[in-house]
């Protein structure tokens, strides 16, 4: 044990607890996460690759996987668009119930996502509040591909807002003040300046966005319709293939978004270390 | 070009910025705006510049009334405290900045651009950084390049907000001899603010003080030193004695003692107070027949040039002179001739002592400038 | 600084921006309003379509929704679910906090990123890695089946979900805070005998204490709203392996609107208390920070 200790410490220290507290943590999460998670890996494995491949290029998983990342790609680009007004709103201007509508943004966070599943497709349906609008001009929302972008965009709507805001808040008025006395226009500014200042942020408020989006499921399933081939969602299938008792299936599609969330997690850590490194602040 | 602001005032919210200001800079000047913190000299220059709007009053561009014009039209160099370099481009690209973001016509070629910039870096004299990021520059370094951007549109007048308060003494003191310099090679109209009295009589061909959003004085730097109109144009531009007494014609009655004034014009039994600088302050051993303050010696502080003398009133009961200590400046040849101690009891001669009435200025002590 | 400079200071009256570095009134205001519309339509109208749906058919519907058996053992079960998984990862998360903020030691930047885990993680995979671990055709399947002990389409199944989803949640907050505040008092405190758990309780988490809360906070809205991860070890039946979420959905597919919005109602209360008490936490801690800073700096 002291050992143990001895080996992982990399710094002296007097206090006490190392050993309890990181055995402990690490007890929990192998318990928690690593032990499912291997299982689930293990069992892709034992499968072996060729029917891991088979089950996972189905037309019917092939579909699915592409409406879910397509989906949750134009989705987070909304919210990168959208999310960059808010945040932009919200720090730069002063208008009425500016504070209840900051604290309001994070919504989708705090909010049971079923709840938003049903109350979006009560919206956009047919008869629904903003469903009848849309409807004399043929825009179908609910039960088709564009419901699930409407519910992946307000899913991911807090993370690029809430990860500009802070940075956005930092910039220095000088370094506008200095720009705007060479002669540049707000615009020129905007482009020139403030973009490339919370460039990185803008980033990884995207990737957290498309993350979210990729593996989403309740406030997806009751909008999306459903139908296989059309507006089936990843997730949705893996469900539906434990139903069938088609474990085999299940997993390889778990695997596939696994693998492909871990990379993403892992840009989005690359991405804040250097852009930390790049941006330290000029003394 | 010639710069006139005209009956400016700015308030922020029940605080006076700057009450009723109005002065001229006469065209390839270099003006200082000189006060402390607080003073209403960096408001100024931001109005001038257009980034802040006065509540009342001109600001003037060649006798044209420039104060509805946006800041980009405005053409001012505007050179930042820290600096404001744009930390994501280089340094080639910081300095080309202004040229890039021109109107299409107006905007030069690329190639001009890169002759403007390398020409820019080679007058501050620091091409060889071009391609480095301001994060990799010293702070002299980048205040050099933040003066290069700012020269590179050719603007009509430069405005320096406190240029060099963030830098450490020695790079401030070379730097501002490197700002003079420059100044005296381009002759662009320029206005720096600074709350360091040194650095503005050193460099400035002409001094504005200001105080509570007033001007207190204006001049050439060594008019003012010599001339101080007023008590905080006294102590703000040096170290100061005071010495409270009653005018009794040319001289001052400071308790029991006499001392001779400067020229002045107040009439007789006026309460007032006379202000001498320590190197203006003789000290004499108290033999018969010599006049002067006695004083006891506290300290004797000699090292450099001249021997400071920490000094300590004597039997001055006038709750006034009581307590204050007076600072006395002397050779070090003075020194050795009177062989002084300390503790030891000398006496003290102004050489010259300048008098305002009491009521001069609003409070009795007057800070000590920065050094 | 002095306090006569301090005075002096130029007090700026408003906090929004000279004219010289702000957009002309025109182009504010139609930005403003184009990102006021999207969060109405994205945001409010549907938080406000949860309410207006639940007391569409009126008022007495919509309590006999929630006095129904079936709904009452959901909330039952969410609230036990919450009861269980929050403070089991308080506790972890205190202690993931203790080792990872006041310790250096190799491995770090892994465990970091370990416990950031879940978040990456699709909720129905969360479900579905516990299935294969303890459903009947898991690695532990038969061994439980032997022992006759059920977790997956049972509570205890629910409540590991849970507890996955939510874990990172008071980590998360934790660790850039006591990372930030550094391991010298702590070391002060041993350092005048005081004893590991003394240390921890009359030092550590009194600093951490709105950090700690803004965690729970966040970890309880997060255990009671779960809804993918629950839905693949439940098993769907009612009365009992239901949370209110579940519920939801079933009441919804057999288009029982009102029941279904009623329930979600609740739900929807809960968001808005947990939005209410994150900016009240913001507001307390902001304020105490500022006047910690004020102190030092006097």
């Amino acid at each position: 044990m002291a050992a143990a200790r001895q080996f992982l410490l990399t710094r002296h220290t007097v206090l006490p607890g190392f050993g309890l507290a990181l055995g402990f943590t690490l007890f929990y999460l192998c318990l928690i996460v690593l032990i499912p998670l291997s299982a689930t890996f293990l069992k892709s494995f034992a499968m072996g690759w060729p029917a891991f491949w088979d089950a996972v290029t189905t037309p019917r998983v092939l579909a699915a996987l592409r409406l879910t990342f397509g989906a949750s790609l134009i989705a987070a680009l909304a919210n990168a668009v959208f999310g960059l007004l808010v945040a932009w709103v919200l720090v730069r201007y002063r208008f009425f119930g500016k504070r209840l509508i900051d604290a309001l943004v994070d919504l989708p966070f705090a909010l049971p996502t079923a709840v938003a599943g049903i109350a979006l497709t009560t919206l956009y349906a047919q008869n629904g509040l903003i469903g009848r609008w849309l409807d004399p001009w043929g825009i179908k929302v609910a039960f088709t591909p564009l419901g699930i972008v409407v519910a992946l965009t307000f899913i991911g709507l807090p993370f690029v807002v809430r990860t500009v805001q802070p940075v956005l808040e930092d910039i220095e008025a000088e370094l506008e003040e200095a720009a705007a006395c060479l002669g540049a226009n707000r615009l020129q500014i905007f482009f020139r300046i403030i973009l490339p200042a919370i460039g990185p942020a803008l980033l990884t408020g995207f990737a957290l966005a498309f993350a979210r989006a990729i593996g989403e499921y309740g406030s997806v399933v009751f909008i999306a319709g459903n139908l296989p081939m059309v507006s089936e969602i990843a997730p949705l299938l893996i469900i539906t293939k434990l139903e069938q008792y088609d474990y085999a299936g299940a997993i390889a599609i778990a695997v596939v978004m696994l693998v492909i969330s871990f990379l993403l997690l892992l840009s989005i850590n690359l991405l804040q270390w250097w852009s930390g490194r790049r941006t330290r602040p000029v003394k | 070009m010639s710069i006139e602001v005209s009956s400016i005032s700015k308030n922020f919210g029940s605080f006076t910025a700057l009450d009723n200001i109005s002065l001229e800079f006469p065209s390839g000047e270099l003006v200082a705006l000189l006060g402390p913190s607080g003073c209403g000299k960096t408001t100024l220059l931001r109005i001038i510049a257009g980034l802040e709007q006065a509540d009342s009053g001109r600001v003037l561009f060649h006798g044209e009334d420039a104060s509805q014009r946006h800041v980009r039209e405005r053409q001012v160099g505007f050179v930042f405290q820290h600096y404001a370099l744009f930390r994501h481009m280089s340094v080639f690209e910081n300095i080309a900045f202004g040229l890039r973001v021109k109107p299409r016509k107006e905007r030069p070629s690329e190639a001009e651009i890169q002759r403007k910039v390398h020409d820019l870096l080679n007058l501050v004299q620091l091409d060889w950084l071009h391609d480095r990021y301001p994060a990799q520059l010293s702070g002299g370094q980048r205040q050099r390049i933040a003066l290069a951007r700012a020269l590179a549109v050719e603007p009509q007048v430069l405005l320096l907000d406190e240029p060099f308060g963030a830098l450490d003494a020695k790079v401030r003191k070379d730097l501002r001899r490197w700002l003079r310099r420059l100044h005296d090679e381009l002759h662009v109209t320029s206005i720096f603010v600074t709350h360091d009295q040194e650095e503005a009589l050193e460099v400035a061909d002409r001094v504005v003080l200001m105080n509570h959003g007033r001007i207190e004085q204006i001049g050439k730097p060594g008019e003012v030193y010599d001339h101080p109109a007023s008590p905080f144009v006294y102590g703000f531009l040096g170290s100061v004695n005071l010495f409270h007494g009653r005018v009794t014609g040319d001289h001052l009655q400071v308790d029991e003692h006499m001392l001779a004034l400067d020229q002045h014009t107040l009439s007789p039994d006026t309460q007032a107070v006379a202000y001498a600088r320590p190197h203006e302050v003789d000290v004499v051993r108290p033999e018969p027949g010599a006049t002067g303050i006695p004083v006891t010696i506290r300290r004797i502080l000699a090292f450099g040039g001249t021997v400071r003398l920490e000094l300590e009133r004597v039997g001055s009961e006038s709750t006034e002179n009581a307590g204050t200590p007076i600072e006395a400046e002397i050779g070090r040849d003075r020194l050795r001739e009177l062989g002084l101690v300390e503790g030891e009891q000398v006496l003290i001669q102004p050489r010259s002592a300048r008098v305002f009435p009491v009521n001069a200025n609003e409070s009795h002590q007057v800070e000590k400038a920065a050094a | 600084m002095t306090a006569a400079t301090i005075l002096h200071q130029p007090v700026p009256l408003e906090s929004s921006r000279s004219v010289a570095t702000n957009e002309p009134a025109l182009v504010r205001w139609l930005l403003i309003a184009l990102a006021l519309t999207f969060l109405t339509l994205f945001l409010f109208i549907p938080l406000v379509s949860v309410f207006y749906e639940a007391l569409k058919k009126g008022g007495d519907v919509y309590l006999k929704a929630l006095q129904e058996p079936d709904a009452w053992s959901a909330i039952q079960l969410t609230l036990i679910t919450a009861a269980i998984a929050v403070p089991a990862n308080l506790i972890f998360g205190v202690a993931a906090a203790w080792a990872i903020a006041k310790f250096e030691f190799r491995g770090k930047s892994v465990l970091i990123t370990l416990i950031d885990l879940p978040f990456a993680v699709s909720p129905v995979i969360s479900g579905l890695i516990y299935v294969l671990l303890f459903g009947a055709q898991g690695w532990f399947g038969p061994w439980l089946q032997a022992h006759d002990i059920k977790l997956i389409f049972a509570v205890p199944g629910i409540v590991l979900a849970t507890i996955f989803v939510t874990f990172p949640f008071v980590a998360r907050e934790l660790i850039p805070l006591m990372q930030a505040q550094g391991a010298e008092e702590e070391e002060a405190a041993v350092a005048l005998g005081a004893s590991g758990w003394q240390t921890l309780w009359r030092v550590t988490l009194p600093n951490v204490k709105w950090g700690l809360v803004y965690g729970v906070i966040l970890c309880n809205a997060r255990a009671m709203g779960e809804f993918g991860a629950v839905s693949v070890v439940s098993g769907h039946i009612r009365g009992m392996t239901n949370t209110m979420p579940l519920h939801v959905e079933i009441l919804y597919n057999e288009y029982n609107f009102a029941a279904a919005f009623a329930v979600a109602s609740i739900l929807a209360l809960l968001a808005l208390v947990t939005l209410a008490a994150k900016s009240l936490v913001e507001w307390r801690f902001g304020h105490d920070q500022k006047t910690s800073i004020q102190e030092h700096a006097a």
